[in-house]
């Protein structure tokens, strides 16, 4: 939490920020990089493509079987859908604490995780249309209980990002924004069941990391994968929080300065227009 | 429950004597059912088949106008203050103000239940699932859309964003609702009632929900 809170460049002063990056978040951001650098290369070249027939016996499926290269986008996209369901996990944790503490920082923390969610949510559906084409035979699949989910869960949050715009009073954004996203949390579960009832049909495979019936090497691609991701995720939120801490800032204590401003100009205007009237009415007496 | 009662009965007695929802949001929906019609290009078989999907999206249209009204006949003169002043408990108030919405929907489905059965040639196959399912949604509906009108109050934009707010929460209502119709309707065979569970289920949830986070929201208003 300090760490966070701290001044975003520790050499500058509070009024000439320029950045809200930091040694910290710049290290963090080119790990990051790299790290997505290395995964692109595993994922793409030296992992096999998916051609192999498994049979481990009747108990256990056989799993990533004849995906061909197209298994490649799973490395991006199974890591990119777990960072969505972990920013909006975020964001309903925040809109708790919201509501419990009435807290500026944890109000913050939601709307990080919200926008940066909604960009990963964004993410997960593009990269699963495209995976789903050459798999599924189709970009989209009315009734996928994960797509359709998905899907909700994007335009819901899609909407909540828009509601914030729309209030300027940070207190009283923090608390209805807060209950239009547990209403969104809520709703998941529902939407979930629901579409599941619906169609009761996924084209989605099940988890396959438990039955350890992926190679290594592709686990441990899976696995860094998951890790690169999460640090993009703390790192665009360690950035968005900046941003929205500084929008606080200039909301509340750039307001103040401005007030204490204006008051000092209108101080030395009355000054001004006594000194003035007094020595009118001197001239006026002579 | 008089004072519920009391808030909904002044609300209807508003629309009794402005009759914005019988002029305005009751024609908008048949406006709906029309634009469907054509832009489907349908023989009637076609409409049929999607009579109960087309209903609960144009009921759902309808609902957000619906809901802007109610929002806006306490805005007009300022008298979420007064309802407060009251001192009747928030989620009375939510009671009241919903159910008002409520009645106002069921009369909308009536008219517009009529209007697939001429326009669409739909038929009531089994009428008690069909308003007992549209009774379920209409409750989920009028919960989720009187917080959320109460939300999307005092902002410039407020008339914009309650749409986006209110239709994606309410996707789950769209799909029980037309599956229980499409069993009702005789367009789909199913179970309507499972369907008609999972609604009374989101009506009490909606309505839970409501009655507990009005307090919170009422506050700036």
């Amino acid at each position: 939490m300090s760490t966070i809170l701290a001044e975003p460049q520790s050499t500058a002063s509070k009024s000439d920020v320029t950045s809200t990056s930091s040694k910290l978040t710049l290290a963090l951001g080119g790990a990051s990089l790299l790290g997505l650098a290395v995964l692109l290369v595993l994922a793409f070249v030296i992992t096999d493509a998916d051609q192999r027939v498994f049979d481990r016996g009747a108990d256990l499926e056989p799993l990533l079987t004849g995906q061909g290269d197209a298994v490649r986008l799973l490395y991006v996209h199974f890591p990119v859908a777990m960072v969505t369901y972990t920013a909006f996990t975020l964001n309903a944790i925040g809109s708790i604490a919201v509501l419990w503490k009435k807290s500026t920082w944890w109000d913050n923390t939601a709307a990080a995780a919200a926008e940066v969610g909604v960009l990963f949510c964004g993410l997960t559906l593009a990269t699963g249309s495209i995976w789903g084409r050459p798999i599924w035979n189709t970009w989209w699949k009315w009734g996928d209980v994960r797509l359709m989910t998905t899907t909700i869960l994007f335009l819901i949050f899609v909407g909540y990002l828009a509601y914030r715009r729309t209030m300027t009073d940070s207190r009283v954004r923090a608390k209805r924004s807060a209950v239009v996203g547990l209403i969104g949390a809520i709703n998941i579960p529902i939407v979930y069941k629901s579409v599941d009832w619906w169609q009761n049909r996924t084209l989605h495979q099940q988890s396959t990391l438990r039955d350890r019936s992926i190679e290594d090497l592709t686990l441990f691609t899976m696995i860094f994968g998951m890790v690169v991701f999460m640090a993009i995720f703390a790192w665009l939120m360690v950035h968005r929080f900046r941003i929205g801490w500084l929008e606080h800032q200039t909301e509340t204590v750039g307001l103040e300065a401005a007030i204490i401003e204006r008051r000092a100009q209108t101080s030395t205007a009355i000054s001004d227009a006594v000194t003035d009237s007094r020595s009118s009415t001197e001239t006026g007496s002579d | 429950m008089r004072e519920i009662w009391a808030l909904a009965r002044k609300d209807l007695r508003i629309e009794a004597r402005s009759k914005v929802v019988a002029t305005q949001i009751v024609p908008f929906a048949m406006v709906i059912l029309v634009l469907f019609g054509l832009a489907l290009d349908a023989d009637s078989r076609t409409l049929r088949d999607l009579a109960p999907g087309l209903f609960w999206v144009a009921t759902l249209f309808a609902s957000v106008l619906a809901i802007q009204r109610s929002v806006a006949v306490e805005t007009i003169s300022s008298t979420f203050e007064a309802l407060r002043l009251s001192g009747a408990p928030a989620w009375k108030l939510f009671a009241g103000k919903a159910l008002a919405v409520a009645i106002q929907l069921l009369a909308i489905e009536a008219v517009l239940g009529l209007g697939i059965v001429v326009l669409y040639r739909s038929s009531f196959q089994d009428p008690v699932l069909i308003v007992t399912a549209a009774v379920a949604a209409t409750i989920a509906i009028a919960s989720a859309g009187s917080l959320y009108g109460v939300l999307a109050v005092g902002m410039g934009v407020r008339d914009t964003i309650l749409p986006m707010l209110l239709l994606p929460i309410m996707m789950p209502v769209l799909v029980a609702a037309t599956r229980a119709f499409g069993d009702g309707l005789g367009t789909a065979a199913l179970n309507g009632w499972t369907w008609t569970g999972l609604l009374g289920l989101l009506a009490v949830i909606y309505a839970t929900v409501g009655a507990l986070a009005y307090a919170v929201v009422i506050e700036d208003t």
